[in-house]
């Protein structure tokens, strides 16, 4: 998968922070299996990846890291149901070509769901599309409109949106700045989609819906 | 080494070949799937490096349709490198200075293990098709046996590609303790009917050939060559890729700057598959062939599993790293993928790498960067895990 972001690794201690010790873990888009590492050596988590490149493979391979080369939007469904406790989708659901097909498998094939994405609704991007006309370049949305990987980009809100379409269970959210620490402050959601670069969402799968 | 008693050493004695070998006598007869028994059953074998004294640091080199035990170091029939040359050797992946290699000839072949051109104890002639029809399962169980009498009780890893890779899918279910991990290269859990064809199409032309003699050519002294050729001949194109062949030869002539208008050998590709197939038969024995392609055809892990092939790595601590290539059109990539999905449903610690080539399935003997900076990681990480020193 493709870590589009420029300081992906940014948010990966904010992701480890949500998994429970000792649990099953597939991180999808898993790059050069740096969350994994982290996630092994911090919380005795038993991982596996998923990962397009094939130099990212063998960097995850020759780390003893569990990866399989492949994408979010072909081989997620060729895994059983609740196979895992979690499924991490860390900077990648906006390249995907079915996010919410892909969000619908992390739910099924997990109970809980971790996704980090680029927030299309922080103000810099709106400043740019309003009042420079253009098509935003920053530093967490770094590519030209033209050989951008990303190509399902969304808001906070647009995300949280298709979540509640889906019936899954918000159980944890944040807005990260640019540094990708968590913006520490009670705001409601529009703050958020404004002030955050990017976002971290815990799900929990909801009870009607498998 | 507990579990045979005393089984015959035959270095050599009864074969041409320098090498080791082994001699299992009746009270250890090989059973077959197909209800034959083998016995006394010999596996000729190599091995590379030593054995740690925690006897920890072994792996099982399983060989392809064709191939045999010498994995490394110069054939001692053909003079070249051994079939695995790219991969076996000090500071290679499978390093001889690490790990204690074992390669065995398979049960049916014909470089000094039992096989139909072994004499059959019943009759004091060779077997010829009365040697019973083993499947991949069998030449594991031999193999098995083997490393029983190696007084090795868990392989480090198994590794091998094509049918060598269905004999690393078969070790990993039916001894999964006894495999600490597992490469299954350029392979499938099942032959296709197009690899049953292609097989097919081989044993008719061995047996289409007058000298073939209903199998018993041995004792008239014949060979089946040109049929066993003709069989080589059209595998060998099987394991190139359109690619390759059109890099390689394309429609390139063969000394000479025009056509003869006859059925020379005009085309540089003709002449190729005729040498292939010419040096084929100095070094294999034809019913060794029959047997070894019904033995891959007859290849299906699901179906000893209610056709279900998670089944058959159901709970398994095995460390997996399955390995194709995007050009083998033999075994393609989606049946690594199978493989992989069977491992992925039985929550199986699976690697899985499709490495770029356009070299097609004999792209697992070959020197391929990728493919052995992914086995070197693989090993690596697994002999951390194993605790072996460096």
């Amino acid at each position: 998968m493709n870590k589009v972001a420029s300081n992906p690794r940014l948010d990966l201690a904010v992701i480890a922070d949500l998994v429970t010790p000792a649990s099953r873990v597939l991180d999808v888009g898993c790059g050069d299996g740096a969350l994994l590492q982290l996630l092994a050596q911090t919380k005795n988590v038993d991982g596996r990846g998923i990962e397009l490149s094939q130099k990212g493979v063998n960097d995850c391979v020759a780390k003893g890291l569990s990866v399989i080369q492949g994408d979010a939007d072909t081989d997620l469904v060729d895994y059983p149901d609740d196979g895992f406790d979690y499924v991490i989708l860390s900077q990648t659901l906006q390249a995907t070509r079915h996010p919410r097909e892909a969000l619908r498998n992390m739910l099924r094939i997990g109970r809980r769901a971790i996704i980090s994405f680029p927030n299309f609704g922080h103000w810099r991007v709106r400043m740019q599309l309003a009042f420079r006309g253009r098509m935003p370049v920053t530093g967490n949305l770094s590519s030209s409109w033209h050989d951008t990987p990303n190509i399902h980009l969304c808001t906070i809100r647009d995300f949280v949106e298709l979540i509640e379409e889906l019936g899954a269970h918000i159980e944890h959210g944040a807005a990260l700045n640019r540094y990708g620490s968590p913006i520490r402050f009670n705001a409601p959601w529009w703050v958020w989609n404004l002030m955050g670069e990017q976002a971290v969402f815990l799900l929990e799968r909801g009870e009607t819906k498998k | 080494m507990t579990n045979f008693s005393q089984p015959r050493q035959d270095q050599a004695s009864s074969s041409p070949l320098a090498g080791k070998s082994v001699t299992f006598t009746a009270d250890q007869a090989l059973l077959t799937d197909g209800g034959g028994r083998i016995a006394p059953l010999t596996l000729a074998y190599e091995t590379y490096g030593e054995l740690n004294n925690a006897r920890s640091n072994a792996i099982l080199l399983c060989h392809a349709l064709t191939g045999d035990q010498y994995a490394a170091g110069v054939h001692p029939v053909t003079g070249k490198p051994g079939w695995w040359e790219s991969m076996v050797g000090p500071g290679k992946p499978f390093d001889t200075d690490r790990y204690f290699l074992i390669c065995s000839n398979v049960v049916g072949g014909c470089m000094g293990s039992t096989g139909p051109a072994s004499a059959n104890a019943a009759t004091n002639k060779p077997y010829g098709l009365d040697f019973p029809v083993v499947t991949i399962r069998d030449m594991v169980r031999a193999q098995a046996m083997l490393i029983d009498h190696l007084g090795v009780d868990t392989l480090f890893c198994v590794a091998g590609g094509s049918m060598g890779g269905m004999q690393v899918l078969q070790w990993a279910a039916s001894y999964p303790q006894r495999v600490f991990s597992a490469m299954p290269i350029a392979t499938a859990a099942k032959h296709s009917a197009q690899n049953i064809a292609f097989h097919e199409v081989g044993r008719q032309a061995v047996m289409a050939d007058p000298d073939w003699r209903s199998g018993r050519y041995l004792e008239q002294g014949v060979r089946p060559e040109k049929g066993l050729a003709v069989a080589r001949m059209s595998a060998h194109i099987t394991y190139l890729s359109e690619a390759a062949l059109q890099r390689k030869f394309g429609r390139k002539l063969q000394d000479r700057s025009a056509p003869t208008f006859s059925f020379d050998a005009d085309f540089q590709i003709e002449n190729y598959l005729r040498h292939q197939g010419l040096a084929f038969v100095e070094r294999f024995d034809a019913n060794s062939y029959l047997f070894v392609t019904r033995a891959c055809d007859y290849f299906d892990l699901a179906a000893d599993y209610d056709g279900v092939l998670a089944r058959a790595f159901k709970a398994t601590k095995t460390r997996f790293c399955v390995v194709a290539f995007d050009s083998d059109w033999l075994y393609p990539t989606s049946d690594s993928r199978a493989i992989v999905h069977a491992l992925n449903a039985g929550g199986a610690s699976v690697s899985f790498v499709e490495i770029q080539s356009d070299k097609g399935h004999d792209a697992f003997l070959l020197h391929e960067p990728m493919f052995i900076a992914t086995t070197r990681g693989f090993l690596e990480s697994a002999a951390t895990a194993r605790g072996l020193k460096k």
